[in-house]
């Protein structure tokens, strides 16, 4: 069974998403933080977009670097930042920087009896960042249409 | 894009209050008078015609006034619009999380293997 995905619009600037999963935190946190397996699941099949690589350097300072193809980007696209915060099994932080200062973004893993709940909270620069699309351009341009991909690309340098 | 904006602003604000989620709610299984929601929501007339106000001109709400009796229903297509535009991150996220459910089954059997 699959536990529901909950967005929810908290403030102008953030956006916190939820949802729990059935494992333990340790679990959950290795799938996140070990390249091999987060490449497996965050960018999803049915984005058509392929992940060509992933780089984690998982401490604080640390930085991150993904790098996708899609028919309309053959030449790739990339998408990086850094670990702000970084403590193992519980909480993680990170910087989106390809836009030239993007969102900011915080996970926590919560354990409860064997399961664990995670929330992302995504803070944006502004409210218009958030209104009109960074994610929207970058994160959801992933279930984006093909014509709506190729509209942002010129954004990415 | 500003305009598409300037709807979101209106109708965030407009839900952003309890009461105006409840009436939204309301007004989704059939229509009512301000008469009906104030008394469902245990307010005054006037609380719940500023409340009213404020989903009107979000666009969240049409009323219309016969006789003495000011109807309200919802608004034809901007709720759509808030909805569709979280909606695309929810999908973004819950497909990535169905992946991570895989990716979290599969530690979990290899631990048990051990």
């Amino acid at each position: 069974m699959k536990n529901e995905t909950k967005v929810e619009r908290k403030s102008e600037r953030e956006l916190v998403i939820t949802r729990t999963f059935n494992g333990p935190a340790r679990i959950v946190y290795e799938a996140w933080t070990k390249p091999e397996l987060f490449q497996r699941w965050w960018v999803p099949k049915s984005s058509g977009l392929t992940l060509i690589s992933c780089e984690q350097d998982i401490r604080v300072g640390g930085t991150y670097r993904l790098v996708f193809r899609h028919p309309a980007a053959p030449e790739g696209m990339a998408f990086f930042g850094t670990y702000k915060e970084v403590t193992p099994n519980a909480r993680l932080a990170w910087t989106n920087e390809e836009n030239g200062g993007g969102q900011f973004t915080t996970v926590s893993f919560e354990e409860v009896s064997g399961k664990t709940k995670v929330v992302v909270l995504e803070l944006y620069p502004s409210k218009e960042a958030l209104d009109e699309g960074h994610a929207l351009g970058a994160a959801s341009g992933m279930i984006e249409s093909f014509d709506q991909l190729e509209e942002f690309l010129p954004n990415i340098s | 894009m500003v305009q598409y904006s300037k709807v979101l602003d209106a109708s965030f604000a407009a839900l952003s209050d309890a009461t105006r989620r409840g009436v939204i709610e309301r007004l989704g299984r059939g229509d009512a008078s301000i008469t009906d929601l104030a008394g469902k929501f245990d307010m005054t007339l006037t609380g719940m015609k500023k409340h009213v106000g404020v989903l009107e001109h979000a666009g969240l709400v049409v009323t219309e006034k016969v006789g003495r009796v000011r109807t309200c229903k919802l608004g034809p297509r901007r709720l759509q619009e808030v909805t569709d535009w979280i909606e695309k991150y929810r999908q973004l996220w819950e497909a990535r999380f169905d992946e991570l459910d895989v990716v979290i089954e599969e530690l979990k059997q290899k631990e048990k293997a051990k």
